[in-house]
């Protein structure tokens, strides 16, 4: 290792001088080597991308790195001086900072309140909130210091995230997958901040599984798979392709979309004028919301979250009624005021965002969640004469699901938490399925679901489609619907748009609808970003 | 006569209001502590036997101060440390302090306390109807005044309230930061403690100077449902107290003016009012929502 000045030569490659040198760093959790040696270097002024897919041992790595997890062996360099980051703290002391994936933001407080928890002065509070609107000027990130975080879309938290990261100084910045929540303009403005900061010689290590962003961004990239380092490269260098197979080992099956939509479907998910107010201060109301869904089609709902899809998904599932009953109509029946049991034996079946607690329940076995959600509809199959569960039909069912969707577990019948997140999907998406409901609504299909299990599940949903059923599909991840719909409509503030054709839609259009324009004027829209 | 109903009804909010603050500033941190009745009846039989012996009742309030804090780092060590069911485990801990309790105080039972002098302030004291009520008070009056002011001020304007408030927001987020999530709490938890076991005292040596076996009498669950009344707000806390004191003699002196009706159902009244507050409170979501620390009796493991 020879030793090279820092500073001056700010955007170098190779060996010498980095700011941080990571060595057989090793963590496990039981069995599971979550890190497997892992070695990393980053340079001063360098954007470093850490790819890989979920569960490869990313946020493993960068807890390790930023003190919230004690490594079982290996070691950490910073400024060539081995250090044990103890906590988070230290790590703030040392100069790395953090933004999170899911945000360590108080709702509760205000923006200026949140960043002046974490610096370790005690400079007053109007002072803090001073400094943070001057770096958010500089920096482009518009953001207004006493507002209540929970009154914030994701977009405007996140910028809080960054400014409060900037604000502690720190030489090296971690950004846990920033780009998942944004819109594609968001995650331009990003960028462009990052650029900045890496001229001003701050180093990033930028943790993503979308490719196009981390050739266009990083300058090195570190690719981990089942907790190993699979390569280092620099991502230029490289295709989509070749980082895609570095990042899944094999080849993963792309989806593919069989046959066109019988435009004469008959609708069988009709909305018609649909608001409901929003039941909480943090929640959204929905304005006036018309859709329909024919037979064969795959129609998406796009949006960035919080725009009040969580409140249409539990509004269409029944979790929350309708004051009118003709404001949802399931295969042509009012089915405004049925609760879920009433709209499920209709033939319509719901697959919420959230996998644990919601659309399983954890400490539950696999065959005992199938028997939560279709007790009512194969009352006959599990139901027994004397309202006893038929296990036996239970455990054939659970098992023919299994096989059908490629659930990998471990154990006979395991309990729902035991389940990856992807296994655990599968199997939720499977048991809807197994239905063969006429009608499909699903809330993210596959968020943080590994690639080969998401291919899968776009895959079942659009057979099902083709089978003659119409589906529904909320998700923020626009490759996802561009892949497996047939048209797109876009949710921003309680409203929904008229839905796009495919062959019309492009990211960008999309795109300024997330942002709030409407399509007829669809100008960048700044105002609506910020609201 | 109205300058006496003020008086009492000071004496009956004041031990209520000392115990919810100590239990607010708990509750703000992400503790629930269901000890709060136990701890202060540990205060009271601590502080009325310290006094009787030494003959000082600042020494009682001292002692039952200690005593309460001393339960309530039980309290912590068994939720915080141990982690504990919150709930369960404040439970236990009223249990055992009643029970405790009533044993040490066997041999109390009976004798002549020592009531605690008033401060008069001269002049002011004097002043038309409220005079006594605000200048001729207990000194643990003017005590639980200021707790309210310092409590407030300390939530809200300084910069370890705010961490003790994001504690109880959010742990995760607070862990990431760097902030000692369980120090917080200890911190809180004792404080709270060290207000019950005040509260206690001001039971024993200021309210009725004896000591008789559970003299808390379900005072410290009406300060735990005021906590939840006043939305976790000190000054809405201190509103709270007031009311729930002028019920509890509003059933005095419906007595005494000798309207029928039956004492069991008066003595009740409190509690049927705060039941009442509950419904209400939790009809409206936004009041609850924004002010409720979200993390609320969660237990906080670190991941290593």
């Amino acid at each position: 290792m020879t030793e090279v000045g820092a500073g001056v030569d700010q955007r170098h490659e190779g060996e010498g001088g980095e700011l941080l040198e990571v060595r057989g760093l090793t963590k496990t959790f039981g069995a599971l080597k979550a890190c497997d040696a892992i070695d990393l270097s980053i340079g001063k002024g360098e954007i470093h991308a850490l790819l890989g897919e979920n569960g490869a041992g990313k946020s493993t790595l960068v807890k390790m790195l930023f003190g919230a997890l004690e490594p079982a062996a290996g070691e950490i360099r910073w400024k060539r001086r081995v250090v044990a980051i103890q906590s988070p703290g230290e790590a703030r002391r040392l100069g790395i900072g953090m933004v999170f994936q899911h945000f360590s933001l108080f709702e509760a407080l205000t923006a200026a309140e949140n960043i002046m928890l974490a610096l370790d002065d005690t400079t007053p509070i109007l002072q803090v909130a001073e400094r943070a609107r001057e770096l958010s000027k500089a920096y482009g990130l518009p953001l207004d210091p006493f507002a209540h975080v929970g009154d914030l879309s994701v977009g405007e938290r996140q910028r809080i995230e960054i400014i409060r990261c900037l604000l502690q100084k720190p030489d090296l910045i971690i950004l846990d997958e920033p780009t998942s929540v944004l819109t594609p303009q968001e995650a331009d403005r990003l960028f462009e901040t990052l650029e900045t900061l890496r001229d001003e010689g701050k180093s990033i290590l930028y943790i993503s599984h979308r490719l196009e962003e981390v050739k266009r961004l990083c300058d090195r990239a570190t690719v981990l798979r089942h907790g190993r380092v699979v390569s280092h490269c620099d991502p230029r260098r490289e295709t989509a392709a070749s980082l895609a197979r570095m990042m899944v080992g094999d080849e993963v099956d792309t989806v593919k979309r069989v046959g066109s939509v019988d435009a004469s479907g008959q609708s069988l998910l009709e909305v018609k004028g649909l608001s409901r107010p929003a039941a909480n201060p943090f929640a959204v109301s929905l304005r006036e919301i018309s859709l329909s869904v024919r037979a064969g089609e795959v129609v998406g709902i796009a949006g960035v979250a919080g725009n009040g899809q969580g409140e249409l998904f539990e509004a269409l599932s029944g979790e929350a009624l309708q004051d009118k009953a003709g404001a949802i109509r399931v295969r042509g029946t009012d089915a405004g005021r049925l609760g879920i049991s009433g709209r499920r034996l209709l033939g319509a079946a719901f697959v919420p965002e959230e996998r644990l607690g919601h659309g399983a329940a954890p400490q539950m076995r696999l065959s005992e969640n199938l028997f939560l959600s279709r007790h009512v509809t194969d009352a006959g199959a599990f139901v027994g004469a004397l309202g006893t569960v038929r296990s036996g039909a239970l455990a054939n069912a659970a098992a023919r699901i299994v096989e059908a969707m490629d659930v990998r577990k471990g154990g006979e019948d395991p309990e729902a938490s035991a389940l990856s997140g992807g296994n655990l999907q599968k199997f939720i998406i499977g048991r809807e399925l197994d239905r063969q409901p006429a009608v499909m609504i699903v809330n993210q299909p596959t968020w943080g679901v590994d690639a080969g299990a998401a291919a899968r599940i776009r895959q079942a949903l659009i057979d099902l489609a083709r089978s003659g059923s119409a589906v529904l599909v909320i998700s923020q991840d626009l490759d996802e619907l561009f892949e497996i719909c047939d048209s797109v409509a876009v949710m921003h503030d309680g409203r929904l748009s008229a839905p796009v054709p495919i062959a019309e839609a492009t990211f960008e259009k999309i795109g300024l609808l997330m942002g709030g324009a409407t399509p007829e004027r669809a100008e960048p829209p700044e105002k609506a970003e910020t609201a | 006569m109205l300058e006496s109903v003020l008086v009492t009804i000071a004496t009956a909010a004041t031990p209520l209001l000392i115990a919810a603050i100590g239990e607010l500033v708990v509750e703000r941190s992400g503790v629930l502590n269901l000890g709060v009745e136990g701890m202060m009846v540990m205060g009271a039989v601590t502080g009325f036997g310290i006094a009787i012996t030494t003959g000082s009742p600042w020494l009682g309030v001292f002692a039952a101060i200690l005593v309460g804090a001393a339960f309530a780092l039980l309290f912590g060590f068994l939720t915080l440390t141990l982690v504990t069911n919150q709930v369960a485990t404040g439970l236990a801990l009223t249990l055992l302090g009643l029970g405790v309790s009533g044993m040490i105080g066997e041999a109390f039972i009976g004798l002549p306390g020592v009531k605690m002098a008033p401060w008069v302030i001269p002049g002011l004291s004097d002043l038309p109807v409220v005079g006594r009520f605000l200048f001729a008070q207990a000194p643990l009056f003017y005590v639980s005044i200021l707790l309210v002011i310092g409590v407030g001020y300390f939530l809200f304007r300084t910069r370890a309230g705010l961490t003790l408030r994001s504690v109880g927001d959010n742990h995760d987020s607070a862990h990431a930061l760097g902030i000692r999530v369980i120090g917080v709490r200890y911190a809180a938890v004792l404080f709270g403690g060290a207000c019950a076991g005040l509260a206690g005292a001001y039971l024993s040596l200021v309210y009725t100077p004896q000591w008789i076996e559970n003299m808390t009498a379900g005072r410290g669950w009406i300060a735990l449902a005021l906590v939840v009344f006043a939305s976790w707000r000190p000054w809405r806390v201190l509103a709270g107290a007031y009311l729930f004191g002028a019920v509890s003699i509003g059933q005095l002196h419906a007595q005494v003016i000798g309207v029928s009706v039956p004492s069991q159902l008066l003595s009740a009244l409190p509690y049927l009012a705060t039941i009442a507050v509950l419904v209400l409170i939790s009809r409206n979501r936004r009041l609850t929502m924004v002010n409720t620390p979200a993390c609320l009796g969660r237990p906080f493991v670190p991941a290593r």
